[in-house]
């Protein structure tokens, strides 16, 4: 008759490897588009910052009819959009690879990504909303507050 | 215009010829005993005379062998091949039988920790399954298809210098359990992996390349790597590691556009 001593309990290696196929090209697009984006972004970001900075009075220029005059340009708005979407879409999706390598755990990483949808969801949805449905010329404000294509 | 030569060193200053100069040595390790009634990793330090040409394994075998025979880990070939030995040694994942204690400071206590990220079985020994299932799931071994030659398969020096680098792998984990993205949460592929897919994607014997690289399209798979470059800093064959996987990302790309 043998007798066998029971193996000591041994902290359980990890839990193996539970994948489903996740083999679509998502994570190559996402990777891609994050070089592209930022490269656009560059153009974008420093062409807004030295047309509001730079340029003229500089920054002392900026107030509401600044804003105004600006998106009364298809070519501000469209700028102005290009920028809100790609930041948009590239900070979430960056954020987004953070959490991953970051959060531990499954319900941590579901709260914090539901997080971030939404604020994506919210800041592009009045984003868009503001760049064209901005009204320049209010009825009644102070003229002195007003772009100068106000006065026609 | 003459020139003096000054015999100022004093004799006893000089060293026998040959001598190997000795020094006292604290190892500081992080030891885990599961039998323990109350298993908890803790730190233990041991110092012992060491010589100038010692590694730090030969610190730890003097422990072993005649301070305390309890140390646990792993070595095999004690020369750099056999991948046995990788441990964190002041932070930083090195075989411990290719790094020289006197070029660690000695000093000063010089830190032994297992590798992060795989759970520690003992000691300094870890489970080295999930590291050792990923490497299996890319499929390590040459697929072909048709009958095989009568002779060798061919294959010109070119052809074999695009893939040689990564041919040097010892399996140690040294890069996997150095990087942060594997310590999350162990899912990653890990940078041995990569690199051993590389191996066969780039040989041009292999007809298996299709099925790796949609193996590593996983969401764990090559677009989890943030370049943080410890992999190729951790690595005791001199593999350039991010390049590898910098290299099967490029052909992900080019097979898909
Ligand atoms: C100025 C032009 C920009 C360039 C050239 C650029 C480039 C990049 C690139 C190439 C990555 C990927 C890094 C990786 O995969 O490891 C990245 C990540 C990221 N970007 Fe940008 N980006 C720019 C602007 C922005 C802006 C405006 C935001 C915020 C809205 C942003 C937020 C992020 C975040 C949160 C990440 C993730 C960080 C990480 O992966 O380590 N970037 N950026
Ligand atoms: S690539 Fe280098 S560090 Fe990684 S397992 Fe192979 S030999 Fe070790
Ligand atoms: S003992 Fe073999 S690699 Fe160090």
């Amino acid at each position: 008759m043998s007798e066998t001593t029971a193996a000591p309990e041994l902290a359980a290696p990890r839990a193996p490897r539970n994948r489903r196929s996740t083999r679509t090209n998502y994570e190559l697009y996402g990777w891609l588009f994050m070089r592209a984006s930022g490269v656009l972004l560059l153009v974008l970001i420093f062409g807004h910052l030295y047309m509001n900075l730079m340029v003229g009075d500089g920054i002392n220029a900026i107030d509401f009819a600044f804003v105004g005059g600006k998106w009364s340009s298809p070519l501000w708005q469209t700028w102005d959009l290009l920028m809100l979407w790609l930041a948009m879409i590239h900070g979430t999706n960056g954020v987004r690879t953070i959490i991953n390598d970051y959060a531990e755990r499954v319900g941590t990483r579901v709260v914090l990504k539901s997080a971030l949808y939404l604020a994506f969801t919210i800041t592009v949805v009045l984003g868009t909303l503001v760049i064209f449905t901005f009204e320049p010329c209010p009825a009644g404000a102070d003229p002195e507050l007003l772009a100068s294509i106000c006065f026609p | 215009m003459t020139a003096v030569l000054e015999n100022s060193a004093e004799p006893d200053a000089t060293p026998e010829v040959g001598a190997v100069p000795s020094f006292d040595v604290t190892l500081r390790i992080r030891r885990f005993n599961p039998e323990a009634s109350e298993a908890a990793a803790y730190w233990e330090e041991f110092t012992v005379t060491a010589y100038g040409t010692d590694r730090v394994l030969d610190a730890m075998h003097k422990i072993k062998w005649e301070v305390d025979g309890s140390l646990t880990f792993r070595r095999s070939c004690a020369h750099g091949i056999c991948g046995s030995d990788a441990m964190r040694i002041n932070g930083r994942n090195r075989l411990a039988c290719k790094a020289l204690l006197k070029d660690l400071d000695p000093s000063k206590p010089i830190t032994i920790e297992p590798i992060k990220g795989l759970p520690v079985v003992k000691d300094l020994v870890v489970d080295m399954e999930p590291f050792f299932a990923s490497y299996r799931e890319i499929m390590p071994f040459l697929i072909t298809s048709g009958n095989a030659p009568s002779a060798e398969r061919l294959q010109s020096a070119e052809q074999r210098e695009r893939y040689d680098d990564t041919t040097k792998c010892i399996l140690c984990a040294a890069c996997t359990s150095s990087c942060p993205v594997f310590w999350n949460d162990g899912q990653y592929f890990g940078p041995a992996a990569i690199v051993n897919a590389h191996r066969f994607i780039f040989d041009s014997r292999d007809e298996g390349a299709e099925q790796r690289l949609e193996i590593l399209n996983d969401k764990e798979g090559v677009w989890r790597c943030r370049t943080v470059f410890n992999c190729t800093e951790a690595c005791p064959r001199g593999i350039e590691v991010t390049k590898a996987i910098q290299e099967v990302k490029r052909a992900m790309i080019t097979r898909a556009f």
